[in-house]
């Protein structure tokens, strides 16, 4: 009798904990803020976080990450977490203040130089 | 007393990040639009259609396609160092509706893209845009074996409103796909001024 092929190894079998025990099974962030998925994340510089804080270590990792300014969805992709965890996570860190999120536009797009800069830009790729 | 110079230039600029959505039924190339521009593989979930979702999800006409995207689906192509646009495509099946909301939410604009086999898959996506006054232009994506229709022929079986751009293109061409959403971006800032024209009118 042949193996089953529709059997999993290493990353394709997943994860081995549990996407949202990370979140401790929060599927929703704390703050009422809520975490666009193109919104930027950036650590900030030194932050003296407040004594309530508790750092797990997908925090510790994402924080790490936003030292340089990042989407939502690019630290989940970069993270290999699921995009409703990662703002769980995100939006933790930034109710202890260690990171600042920079919203991306909200209802709709109206700037026409910025349109513009994207039109000029995917002229140019 | 702690005095430094402004140094402009140890500000961090924080990039601009905008997005445009990619819309039309199962099996219509929405991935791989995507993934023709995008500078990052096309992020996605793909679960295999099992026997029990084949009913839910018809593929008649696309016999080829065994899997279907279910989850989140995004490219990204940076325009500048501190501009980047993101694709993101719609989840194809209607029970993933619940995600379109954040989607469209400051977007630019939608692509939906059409195959004229199966033209009626795009009437969800016109109403939700619509509804939602979201700019939008139809991208007719070429398969080899199916019938070519003129724009205006598409523009009436779609019952599109004459403003609403109706392009043709082929999803796996990079320069098209490009042309695709140089089209919407110059949509949108058409549909803004005739707003504000008709705001300012009274």
């Amino acid at each position: 009798m042949s193996a089953p092929k529709d059997r999993w190894y290493d990353r394709d079998a997943g994860p081995v904990v549990r996407p949202y025990a990370v979140t401790k099974g929060r599927t929703m962030p704390a703050s009422d803020s809520f975490v666009g998925l193109i919104d930027m994340v950036i650590a900030q510089d030194r932050p003296l976080l407040p004594a309530e804080a508790r750092l797990n270590s997908e925090h510790r990792r994402l924080l790490a990450m936003c030292r340089h300014p990042g989407t939502v969805v690019d630290l989940a992709s970069d993270a290999g977490l699921p995009v409703g965890v990662v703002r769980v996570l995100l939006s933790d860190l930034a109710a202890w203040g260690a990171v600042r999120v920079v919203q991306s536009p909200r209802g709709r797009v109206i700037d026409e130089r910025l349109l513009k800069d994207v039109l000029d830009g995917l002229q140019a790729l | 007393m702690d005095y430094r110079p402004f140094d402009p230039a140890a500000v961090p600029v924080v990039p601009a990040a905008l997005k445009i959505l990619i819309a039309g039924g199962f099996g219509v190339g929405k991935t791989t639009l995507v993934g023709a521009v995008s500078e990052i593989r096309p992020l996605r979930t793909e679960e295999e259609l099992s026997d029990r979702s084949i009913g839910i999800d018809d593929t008649t006409g696309v016999a080829a396609k065994t899997t279907t995207t279910v989850a989140m689906d995004f490219g990204r192509i940076t325009l500048r160092t501190d501009l980047t646009l993101y694709l993101f495509g719609t989840p194809g099946q209607e029970r993933f509706w619940f995600m379109w909301d954040e989607l469209a939410y400051g977007a630019i604009g939608a692509v939906v893209l059409a195959d004229t086999r199966r033209l009626s898959d795009c009437f969800a996506a016109i109403d939700y845009f619509e509804q939602r006054l979201i700019p939008f232009l139809i991208a007719v994506n070429h398969f080899d074996d199916a019938p070519g229709y003129t724009g205006d022929e598409i523009r009436d079986a779609l019952d599109l409103d004459p403003g609403t751009p109706v392009v043709s293109c082929d999803a796996r061409q990079r320069e098209s796909v490009k042309q695709v959403l140089v089209s919407l971006v110059r949509h949108t800032i058409a549909a803004n001024r005739s707003i504000r024209e008709r705001a300012s009118a009274g």
